[in-house]
């Protein structure tokens, strides 16, 4: 089946996409900064936030929405880092043990979170926001008092002079870009994170093979239609769990990729602006709430980090001020998650009025709008 | 030659719902191979009856029924619908339950899925295997030509015409090994004649094949086209049964609708109306589950006009298409001047009034007292009940002339309250009936829309209600458009009955028609039969 390419639907389809891609375009050579110094950016941010915008594709295949309760897994991952700096474990061996400290915690917060959403059907997004902020507190609660008291510290650098509770900000020298350096290989005079790339490669692998799966059909036919899985005998509940917990430790595992890459965690910051990047970042891409793809994830970050690349120093040279970009990209990456939302519930409405019109199978021509005066 | 033993067979079924009796005493036998045409009217049976036999959990849950169910000799009881399915019955729904964004495979083979194990099966369990895509599509192929339709394996079917939806929802039944009894519930209800043709000759190649059928469907000339035996119920009772051959459509109408009650009224003779009230032309509403889809008719000053049919068709859609509760267009005209539709509040200003059948979500605000209720529209409408401070900059409520209002009505209607205080969903159906019907009075409308008065209401009540219409109607020389599932009722006050089929209109009959008319017209058979009566 060829189609013929339909230039104005295809923009209407990818409205966010390009307004992102204008954007950019102007504000790219207003900043002044060199093609060398953006790319090389590009690619280590692609390195840095991949895996985590990752983490949202299932969700939203089993139709959930987008999983703002990934924050959860993120917290999961930093606690795991805790622990590894704590134990002095270093280098990629000091990520694998934060990985394996970070997974059960992902697990059971998965599938706390994924239960809740069960009892909030159709508002999964919203509860799952909701739900961020509320273990947020829990998280405090637990690094800011429990650790060192309950749960024994051996590090006195990472503790509080008091003797319980973690530090502000915690450094993760011991594993910083441990695996950004594994292979890090000079390609045309960029330096690449050849390990971070195959590890993301190797999730995009997961998800693909992941599609083929019976699991995986099972939740394409849940995201569609809830009532005709659940009659076809597919246990939508115990699905739906399971989309939320592969998400949250895929996000554990991209929050400890991200957090490596940085060298330092703000402890009790790190993860707050985790799930709505991530959010961001696919949607700039041209995901919408039911349906996200591979290609998404990299169109939105690559774009998404561009702007925020050039558009400081495009409002410095400008307005002569950083700030003034800072603030601009800050409006446009919420501007894109509204408008994404809007556009979303307005391609809705019109899939009904398209339904509409077969309402009279062909007895009235569709211009025919009598009585409307 | 000997009939074979049946494979299903039904006996002595009854069934009550809270003490009210939905089935009585059903027996009948569907044989190997055998197409039995189920019908009867909304309310005879026919969904409870399938209810028990796919052993739906509301059945167990409301008390379990009586009688017994045989599939080969052996009585079965079904706990849940998969119990069912496995022992080989399959069921068609109407509404479709197909995944929009998956291909004609897909569906057909949904959670069957023929799949390959691999190492992660191991740790994680089956779920984990990926599906045999081959296979997946074979099976589906299979399925396609037992039918022998023409059906693309990879169409998505939010991309196929609904006929094609139809055969993969029966394809999806028929791919299990053991399928031998296919219940389909008016399965050509959305199908273009064409395509019901296509569906029909369908089913006579499975049960060609050996696989027994219960078709229900409203059409009965595709039930004596299709069904070896038709099954009549009404009022939860099997009141006829009998071969296809031989048997018109007219003798199933007529035994469907049955209560040869004639009616009588004398009345009509000395009804006399004024000019065209109301004109619909073209009418169609997105009313989920009562689409209409190309309505036109007229109504009389002062007539009051029914509209019957049976639940689906699209009856409850007019009323609530032309009051702009539902999307909608076409043209209205209300004494010649057109309606805007979408806009409720402009087709209430224009004179029109509506009793909803939704009585507790649209026709009352519960949580408020009788006063309120009664004169809220008359308020919000007309402005009337409000005392004007400061050149009508403020505007509050009249409480004075609001209670004067609900008591005149209470006393009027005989509604049963300790005051007009009372809240409203403290009431019973009835006199929350009768509150509606107030409400809409206090808007003195020119014409009243009133749908499916006596839901849900005593035998009592509803006398009560009529009467009160029929005396309003007489009193006012208010234009009433009735619209009911009870047929007797339309006949009872109506001066002409509309019946709905489809979302179109099949006919207008005189109240004191014959039964079998009606039942003609709700049946579909407008273009053979009633034309020519």
């Amino acid at each position: 089946m060829t189609k013929r390419f339909d230039f104005k639907r295809f923009v209407a389809d990818n409205v966010v996409v390009v307004i992102f891609l204008v954007l950019t375009a102007i504000a790219t050579p207003i900043s002044g900064l060199s093609a060398n110094y953006i790319i090389q950016d590009i690619i280590t941010r692609i390195g840095r936030n991949s895996f985590l915008v990752f983490s949202l594709i299932l969700p939203v295949m089993a139709g959930m929405g987008l999983n703002f309760g990934m924050v959860l897994g993120a917290m999961a991952g930093e606690i795991g880092l805790i622990f590894a700096v704590d134990w002095g474990i270093s280098g990629v061996w000091g990520l694998g043990f934060a990985s394996l400290v970070g997974l059960p915690i992902a697990v059971a917060l998965g599938w706390l979170c994924g239960s809740i959403l069960n009892r909030a059907k159709g508002r999964e997004m919203a509860t799952g926001y909701i739900i961020g902020f509320f273990m947020d507190g829990v998280y405090q609660f637990a690094v800011l008092y429990l650790m060192g008291s309950l749960i024994p510290m051996r590090s006195l650098a990472i503790t509080l002079s008091r003797g319980y509770g973690i530090r502000n900000t915690l450094n993760l020298d011991s594993v910083r870009q441990s695996l950004d350096n594994l292979a890090m290989v000079k390609v045309f005079g960029f330096n690449v994170p050849v390990a971070t790339y195959l590890v993301v490669a190797a999730l995009c692998v997961f998800i693909v093979w992941f599609r083929k799966t019976k699991l995986g059909q099972d939740m394409r036919a849940i995201g569609q239609d809830q009532g005709v899985s659940n009659a076809s005998g597919i246990p939508v509940e115990k699905t739906r769990i399971i989309a939320i917990v592969v998400s949250t430790v895929l996000a554990m595992v991209g929050q400890i990729i991200f957090l490596q890459n940085m060298g330092n965690m703000a402890t009790y910051n790190a993860h707050r602006q985790t799930g709505f990047f991530a959010v961001a970042a696919i949607l700039v891409g041209g995901a919408s709430v039911t349906k996200a793809t591979i290609p998404n994830v990299f169109v939105g970050v690559v774009l998404l980090h561009l702007m925020y690349i050039v558009m400081p120093r495009a409002g410095a040279e400008l307005f002569g001020s950083a700030q003034i970009g800072e603030y601009f990209r800050d409006a446009f990456s919420y501007g894109a998650i509204a408008l994404a939302l809007v556009l979303h519930a307005w391609r809705k409405r019109r899939g009904v009025e398209i339904d509409r019109a077969g309402l009279r199978r062909n007895t009235v021509s569709p211009d025919a709008k009598g009585g409307q005066a | 030659m000997p009939k074979p033993p049946p494979l299903l067979s039904l006996k002595h079924i009854s069934k009550s719902f809270y003490g009210n009796a939905v089935l009585e005493d059903v027996s009948f036998d569907v044989g190997p191979g055998e197409i039995v045409g189920l019908v009867g009217e909304n309310g005879a049976g026919k969904t409870t009856l399938m209810r028990i036999l796919f052993g739906m959990p509301v059945i167990a849950e409301t008390g379990g029924y009586g009688g017994q169910i045989e599939l080969d000799g052996a009585p079965v009881s079904f706990k849940t619908p998969f119990d069912a399915l496995d022992a080989g019955i399959g069921m068609v729904h109407q509404e479709f339950s197909l995944i929009p964004g998956f291909t004609t495979t897909e569906n057909i083979v949904l959670n069957r899925e023929p799949m390959k194990a691999n190492l992660a099966c191991e740790v994680f369990g089956d779920r984990m295997s990926v599906l045999d895509r081959a296979t997946m599509r074979s099976v589906a192929e299979k399925a396609i030509d037992r039918l022998g339709v023409k059906l693309d394996p990879e169409t998505l079917v939010s991309e196929m015409p609904v006929g094609h939806k139809q055969f993969t929802e029966i394809a999806r039944e028929i791919i299990r090994e053991n399928v031998r009894l296919l219940v389909l519930d008016e399965p050509t209800a959305v199908l273009t004649e064409s395509e019901a043709e296509i569906l029909l000759e369908a089913l006579r190649r499975l049960a060609a094949q050996g696989i027994s059928i219960i078709f229900i469907s409203h059409r009965l000339h595709e039930i004596t086209k299709v069904a070896d035996t038709i099954v009549v119920l009404r009022d939860g009772k099997v009141v006829k049964s009998a071969p296809s051959e031989g048997t018109s459509v007219r003798d199933i109408a007529a035994w469907m609708v049955g209560r040869s009650v004639e009616t009588k009224r004398p009345d009509l003779a000395s009804r006399t109306f004024g000019e065209e009230a109301l004109r619909v032309e073209r009418l169609w509403v997105d009313m989920p589950g009562e689409t209409v889809r190309d309505v036109s008719f007229s109504v009389r000053s002062g007539e009051i006009f029914g509209i019957g049919g049976l639940a689906g068709q699209g009856k409850l859609g007019v009323p609530n298409g032309i009051m702009g509760l539902y999307a909608g267009g076409g043209s209205v005209t209300l004494h010649g001047k057109p309606v805007p539709l979408n806009d409720p509040k402009a087709a209430l200003a224009m004179g029109m009034a509506f009793v909803s059948e939704d009585r507790r979500g649209v026709g009352l605000l519960l949580d408020e007292s009788l006063e309120w209720n009664i004169g809220f529209t008359a308020m919000q409408i007309r402005g009337e009940y409000l005392k004007r401070y400061l050149g009508g900059l403020l505007k509050l409520r009249d409480e004075a002339g609001l209670r004067k209002l609900a008591e005149e009505y209470i006393e009027l209607l005989s509604i049963k309250c300790t005051s007009p205080k009372q809240f409203a969903k403290e009431l019973s159906g009835g006199n929350q009936q009768k509150i509606c019907l107030a409400k809409a009075f206090a808007m003195q409308p020119d014409l009243l829309f009133v749908s499916e008065p006596t839901r849900g209401i005593d035998v009592g009540a509803k006398e009560l209600v009529l009467k009160s219409l029929r005396h309003y109607n007489r009193d006012n020389g208010t234009t009433i458009v009735m619209v009911s599932s009870e047929l007797e009722e339309l006949r009872s006050i109506c001066d002409r009955v509309a019946i709905v089929d489809e979302g179109r209109i099949a006919g207008i009959l005189p109240p004191d028609a014959d039964i079998a008319e009606f039942g003609l017209l709700m049946a579909g058979e407008v273009k053979e039969e009633a034309a020519r009566a």
